[in-house]
């Protein structure tokens, strides 16, 4: 499986053990954290939860088109789930190539395809004491008629 | 026809609930978004959400099937 969720801390050791290959010269990650500021709100914690039998294809589909594009050797999202405080891991992706150029192109792909496609979604605790799900509070009180406000270019067909 | 819907994010807390079967005489998604956007007061207009059924993204205007399991999907956030 190349794209998968987890409920505890990722693993980034074994993680990018899966992408080795006596062909690859290097390997790429990128690291998601929680942030402590949103749109000039103060974030105290996360919650993430997802569609996961949808997520997984989704997520399949965008890493194994990422392989087949650049072209890579290996890749690998793991996308946590559940309740997460200031500095853990949201989600990791790791791609090992034969030549670095092609592994960051690809890493760049997988993590924008990612947070543009796959059905995830994040709950922000403020210090307020609030709290909004990301890219859903703000368009329901914004209609469709913004078509430049940012959280409609989320909205992908 | 009865249909198997799961709520997920924004549209659970607003539905009170994580799923649910229902028995509708929608003939497409967007049919029946209409009828459970009326029961629960959905803030999220159709336009931005996108729908799967059976577990595989569809067309707003898909003919429904007996027993088919639907989901709304808001606009994602993952990363």
């Amino acid at each position: 499986m190349r794209f998968r969720f987890t409920q505890t801390a990722i693993d980034t050791s074994q993680a990018r053990r899966e992408l080795l290959d006596f062909g690859a010269g290097g390997y790429v990650s990128f690291e998601g954290w929680v942030r402590d500021q949103n749109e000039g709100h103060e974030v105290t914690r996360l919650e993430y939860e997802a569609f996961q039998e949808l997520a997984v294809k989704e997520g399949e589909r965008i890493v194994a088109d990422a392989v087949r594009r650049f072209p890579v050797k290996h890749a690998l999202c793991i996308h946590r789930v559940g309740t997460l405080a200031l500095s853990d891991m949201a989600v990791w992706v790791g791609v090992s190539s034969t030549h670095r150029g092609e592994a960051f192109d690809a890493c760049r792909f997988i993590i924008d395809e990612v947070k543009h496609r796959v059905p995830i979604w994040k709950k922000e605790h403020y210090r307020s004491g609030d709290s909004g799900w990301v890219n859903c509070e703000r368009c329901a009180a914004a209609p469709a008629h913004q078509p430049h406000d940012e959280t409609a270019a989320v909205i992908h067909k | 026809m009865q249909f198997k819907i799961q709520y997920y994010a924004l549209m659970r807390e607003q539905a009170g609930r994580s799923e649910e079967t229902v028995d509708s005489i929608a003939a497409t998604p967007a049919d029946l978004y209409r009828e459970l956007a009326a029961r629960y007061g959905f803030t999220l207009a159709r336009e931005q959400l996108k729908v799967a059924v059976n577990s595989e993204f569809s067309d707003w205007s898909r003919r429904l099937a007996a027993g088919d399991a639907v989901v709304f999907i808001p606009p994602v956030a993952g990363g």
